[in-house]
């Protein structure tokens, strides 16, 4: 929302400069986001005379001027082809910042002739050139260069050319005050709960209550009507238009506005068109009071505001043709529809220049239904914008006498009667008002006459306040629909009062067990912990959007896995409709795009959640990362690359430091078709519960993701890890530290290929799980000797005797049962 | 006599060829030529029977001495050679150290994770928990219980993403905001409440400043007597040591928000003159926080008693926030997994915000 400093006055008496009322607009909370203060933008532009003006010796198109400036005589290079003898004109000394063509003005030769200094157009200046009908009307006066640069009067008029000026002006007077542009224009944030921001009057009321000044509304007076209302009004819609106020007045004479409104309208940014539509703009943003003007002539018959249909359609005022108006509040005469109520009026019965008998519309119309037409229609309009906020509900007879003088101050014309559908909204229910809720609330202690005081200000009728404990029944003023109860009034109360009457107020201790708590969940130390072991490892954190794009989730949940409730439905791309339900694909196109930019090895890693279901059990807290590593170089020769085992190692990290041994996991298959078949797995707890996934992304999903392979992943499933075992207390099991020197014996085996390693060491562990304590592979070997499609595997197992030394024959023994418990479990054979 | 005067002869002959031995060899030869069985001063040794016993008591103690000193010296002269051994081995044993070591990945951790934990630290010093919801929600968490009716023009302030409708037509929101957990907390546990509720946030909006899924950090306390003095103090500490400054200052400014009432965005003084933002001095103020008292119709929603409890809520944007702290210029490549970025923004792993250890 735009205002002027000088519109506000008009409401606002009061000596605050513009900084103060700045200041005290942001503590009420009308959050100022833009400033601008034509005198202080323009302040660097002085108005100059250009004394006489030669051909510039190098450049047919410029001139050599010498100019009588605020800093004396000076030589100015000129490209304007206006510019001329006797011109009145804007000069920027050297050093100054020319916002229009964001340059500071060097002292630097322009093809060969020092400029000291510029003359302006309002362009460069990024001042409103308001004389620009100067240029136009004295266009006879520079016309002869324009045609002897071999010009038309069209490329000569587009090409512009410094700005002009009155010759009466003074040399040196600020072109602020020589344009007319003082008047400061202030933009801030309307909160949606505050449509009387949306006016000047509700604004000076505001600030006035905060202190800035006396709030000043004359009273409307009712302009007597001459003659019966010829157009007949009715709404058969009460719920979407509760009340029409119409108006005639004829015999007017359309023309411009006045001066004053023009120019309050031009600040804020609206262009004036004529008095019949610019009054309406203006009150508009005067009063937050939209109003709808017809050319009576247009119109067919009388007005009747009801709810549209299917069939209803019309061309709006934006020259857009609207069709399908069903459950929109349709503002309809005996031609069809003419407009929709509170959002915009229709071309055909629009005012023009000639109208001569117009129509004023003041009606209410409810904020859902505007809001719902606004999105449905696309529609976005100043009337659209206060309705569906809210406009004040008995704003009706006020905004239609405000509009009758003005169009009657300027265009003259005989009223009618004013002539009324329906009934204003009643006034809002008032409201029970505790006025301990303030301390209790704020923590502030207030006078009950000071809250009465504030109260009043606003708006609010107190009444005659009775103690500070009883309740008072406060009246609402229309124009505040967002207070409903009293923890309003407080907000009101505290606003006005400012929030630096706070009191400071540690918060008190907590009466609960303090010692013992954990802030954290399981899941979420799961998180943090498991986090910082990746990172130590080597991996680098991000953090990926949610969502991807649906066809590639279907490469992960196959194409029946796909669900709607986890398609976005208005995705901010294409390509990104889709709840992830892996982070793999994310972080597999991160990989490529950073090796895309040179980077040789990429470990990353994100831990977030993904999504199988819309349910709130359906979202996932997983850690995943991948790594995509080219060969590593090293001048002594060995580094193991990264490859399924390395990721296993890194998930085994991440288990061990949520107190989960790598060991007691079993491993399953790859755990979907994104997976490499032979060269991944799966970590599971018993057929039925995966808790993770590793090994080589399938070359397939890589190619449709466009990357790279291979590409090296891994996810921990971390909300289905079980809990690891409840402790009874916090002291450790004592240490049961053996005495005895472990003993460690070599085996071979020979087995078929298809046999794998975890089953050997598993076989041989449990042969004797006593005294076993470990079982490690340190070989497989293919080859000679071993026989076609079978592989020698070699593993040391580790036997820890307890209490007494073991004899040969018993360490014989354990070796025997060894043997014969691999060869059970898988067919294994000594290798000869 | 004649034992005894010939001993200064020997030990010097003896000290002479052990001096000059050069390996173990020589020396051995040296010993077992004196002190073996059949070696010179062995031999001396055993005339000691013969003496009478006052040549005994002169004679006895200097052969022994004599006896021990050339043991010593031999030993010594031993392990002098064995160190000179090594040495000799070891100069052919030179590595060039300036070769680099076999190489380590380096990992970081996001500075936006390592910010929720450096918050969580803070208020769980004040008695706050960490409490979480889903990112898929209903119409009704998400707006409806936080005072947003259907058709309420403050639903526009949020760009919402909206999931395919339903066979009812019914239709999930990306959450727009954390706020929907301190629904899911009210609702499921009793006051005294003070949790805070970090997450990802979705709305449809990208450019420089905007990304369509960011986070945030949300705090509720819910009580008997917590009023907006207890929210400016908190919120002024907690931030005031976020920032890691002493002097912080906050002023609260009157905003709006459907489900706090009254309601206030938090600034915090700073000074932007140098071109950057130092929080903590200047004579500017700088927007961190929406906050206000929880608003009757939330609690009412929540099945609380707005006549007995009552609390404050927060809200704040944890990306921009990290910025202003850390320094980042620009909020996108939080979200572009760029290895330099991360490497150079990101923290160390073992880097463990505390309060006890510090922030940062």
């Amino acid at each position: 929302m735009k205002f002027t400093l000088s519109w506000l006055k008009a409401y606002l008496d009061t000596d605050a400069d513009l900084a103060a009322i700045i200041d005290a607009m942001t503590l009420a909370g009308l959050e100022v986001e833009h400033v601008h203060d034509p005198r202080e933008a323009l302040k660097q532009f002085t108005v100059c005379r250009i004394v006489s003006a030669k051909q510039h010796p190098n450049a047919d198109k410029l001139q050599v001027c010498q100019v009588d400036t605020v800093d004396g005589p000076k030589e100015i290079v000129c490209g304007g082809l206006n510019a001329r003898p006797g011109l009145v004109t804007a000069y920027a000394p050297i050093g100054a910042y020319i916002p229009g063509s964001g340059i500071t003005l060097v002292p630097k030769p322009v093809r060969g002739v020092v400029s000291n200094g510029m003359l302006c157009s309002g362009g460069e200046m990024d001042a409103d050139e308001d004389p620009f009908r100067l240029r136009i009307a004295r266009f006879e006066d520079w016309q002869p260069r324009a045609h002897a640069l071999g010009l038309t009067d069209e490329q000569a008029i587009a090409d512009g050319g410094i700005i002009e000026l009155p010759d009466d002006l003074k040399v040196g007077t600020p072109v602020a005050d020589a344009l007319g542009a003082t008047d400061p224009v202030i933009d801030f944030e309307v909160t949606p709960n505050r449509p009387d921001w949306l006016g000047v009057t509700g604004i000076a009321r505001d600030l006035a209550a905060k202190g800035v000044g006396k709030f000043k509304l004359p009273k409307v007076d009712a302009v007597k009507g001459k003659f019966p209302c010829p157009v007949n009004v009715s709404t058969h819609a009460p719920g979407a238009c509760p009340v029409f106020y119409g108006r005639l007045i004829r015999g007017v004479k359309n023309g411009p506005s006045p001066d004053w409104m023009q120019k309050r309208l031009k600040a804020i940014g609206i262009n004036p068109k004529n008095m019949l539509v610019d009054v309406t703009n203006y009150l508009s943003f005067d009063r937050a009071r939209p109003l709808h003007v017809y050319d009576a002539a247009k119109l067919t018959g009388g007005i009747v505001a009801r709810l549209g249909a299917a069939t209803d359609s019309f061309e709006a005022l934006d020259g857009k043709t609207y069709s399908d108006l069903s459950a929109m509040c349709v503002i309809a005469d005996g031609s069809g529809a003419i407009g929709l109520g509170g959002v915009m009026g229709g071309t055909s019965t629009g005012v023009s220049i000639d109208t001569t008998d117009v129509f004023i519309e003041a009606a209410w119309f409810d904020p859902n239904r505007t809001a719902r037409t606004g999105r449905a229609t696309g529609i976005i309009s100043d009337a659209r914008y206060r309705y569906e906020r809210g406009v004040d509900p008995q704003s009706q007879r006020d905004g239609m006498e405000l509009a009758t003088r003005l169009i009657m101050e300027t265009c003259g014309g005989e009223p009618s009667e004013v002539v009324i559908a329906g009934a204003d909204p009643a006034a809002r229910t008032p409201v029970d008002f505790k006025p301990r809720d303030m301390a209790r609330l704020t923590g502030v202690k207030m006078k009950p006459a000071r809250m009465a005081s504030i109260l009043r200000d606003l708006g609010f009728d107190p009444g005659k306040p009775g103690a500070k404990d009883e309740s008072w029944t406060v009246a609402v003023p229309t124009f505040r629909p967002d207070v409903e109860g009293s923890a309003d009034l407080v907000e009101e109360l505290i606003r006005i009062e400012g929030f630096d009457a706070l009191p400071d107020a540690p918060l008190p201790p907590l009466d609960n067990e303090r010692e013992s708590r954990v802030v954290v969940t399981p899941l979420q130390n799961r998180v943090r912990t498991t986090r910082r072991v990746l990172a130590a490892r080597g991996f680098l954190e991000t953090v990926t959007w949610s969502f991807m794009s649906r066809e590639k989730a279907a490469l992960v949940v196959g194409g029946n896995g796909l669900s709607d409730a986890l398609t976005i439905d208005n995705p901010i791309a294409s390509d990104l409709d889709y709840m992830r339900p892996t982070m793999l694909a994310n972080l597999a196109e991160a990989a490529q795009r950073n090796a895309d930019h040179g980077a040789e090895d990429v470990r990353l890693f994100e831990a977030g959640p993904v999504y199988l279901s819309d349910q709130p059990d359906g979202q996932h807290a997983q850690i995943a990362a991948v790594v995509r590593a080219s060969k590593a170089r090293n001048w002594s020769g060995a580094v193991a690359g990264y490859d399924a085992y390395a990721a296993k190692a890194d998930l085994f990290a991440m288990l061990g430091a949520l107190d989960q041994p790598g060991e007691r996991f079993q491993i399953g298959p790859a755990a979907g078709a994104h997976w490499h078949p032979g060269r991944a797995g799966t970590l599971k707890l018993g057929p039925k519960l995966t808790v993770a996934a590793f090994g080589e992304l399938h070359p397939g999903f890589l190619k449709a993701l466009r990357v790279d392979g291979p590409v090296i992943a891994l996810e921990l499933y971390l909300d289905a890890i079980p809990a690891a075992k409840a402790k009874a207390g916090k002291t450790k099991p004592l240490l049961d530290k053996a005495d005895l020197t472990p003993i460690r014996r070599d085996f071979a085996f020979v087995v078929e290929e298809t046999v794998s390693a975890g089953d050997i060491l598993r076989a041989a562990a449990k042969a004797d799980p006593k005294l076993i304590t470990a079982a490690k592979v340190f070989d497989v070997y293919r080859g000679a000797g071993v026989g076609e499609g079978k592989k020698s595997v070699a593993i040391e197992i580790t036997i820890q005797p307890r209490g007494e030394a073991l004899k040969d024959a018993e360490i014989e023994k354990i070796a025997g049962s060894v043997v014969a418990a691999v060869a059970k479990a898988t067919g294994g054979v000594l290798r000869g | 006599m004649a034992v005894i005067d010939d001993l200064p002869k020997i030990e010097s002959e003896a000290a002479k060829a052990i001096a000059a031995a050069g390996d173990e060899a020589s020396l051995e030869s040296i010993r077992v030529a004196e002190l073996g069985k059949k070696g010179r001063v062995s031999l001396l040794m055993r005339e000691l029977g013969g003496m009478t016993p006052e040549q005994r008591t002169t004679a006895g103690p200097a052969l022994n001495g004599l006896k021990d000193r050339l043991g010593a010296a031999i030993n010594a002269r031993k392990a002098e050679l064995e160190a000179a051994a090594i040495n000799a081995r070891l100069e052919t044993e030179r590595e060039d150290l300036t070769l680099p070591p076999r190489p380590e990945a380096v990992g970081a951790l996001h500075p936006v994770m390592q910010v929720f934990e450096e918050l969580a630290a803070i208020f769980a010093d004040m008695g706050f928990s960490v409490a979480e919801g889903p990112d898929i929600e209903d119409d009704f968490h998400n707006f409806t219980a936080l005072n947003f009716p259907a058709g309420h023009p403050a639903r526009e302030m949020h760009d919402t993403f909206f999931l395919k409708p339903d066979a009812e037509g019914q239709r999930k929101v990306l959450r727009t905001h954390t706020s929907p957990v301190q629904i899911r907390t009210m609702m499921t546990q009793a006051p005294p409440i003070r949790v805070i509720i970090p997450g990802r946030v979705y709305r449809k909006d990208w450019d420089a400043t905007h990304t369509p899924m960011f986070h945030q950090i949300e705090g509720l306390m819910i009580d008997k007597s917590t009023h907006m003095g207890h929210l400016k103090t908190c919120l002024t500490e907690a931030f005031s040591r976020f920032f890691e400054v002493p002097t912080a200052q906050s002023r609260l400014r009157p905003h709006y928000f459907p489900f706090t009432e009254p309601s206030a965005e938090m600034d915090m003084r700073c000074d932007r003159s140098g071109g950057e933002i130092k929080v903590g001095e200047g004579n500017d103020w700088l927007e961190i926080l929406g906050c206000g008292m929880v608003h009757p119709n939330v609690l009412r929603n929540c099945n609380l008693d707005p006549e007995e409890y009552q609390g404050f809520a927060f809200g704040l944007g944890v990306d921009r926030l990290a910025m202003l702290k850390y320094g980042m210029p620009d909020l996108r490549p939080y979200f572009e997994a760029d290895v330099d970025w991360i490497k150079h923004y990101g923290f160390k792993p073992w880097l463990l915000p505390t309060v006890t250890g510090g922030l940062s």
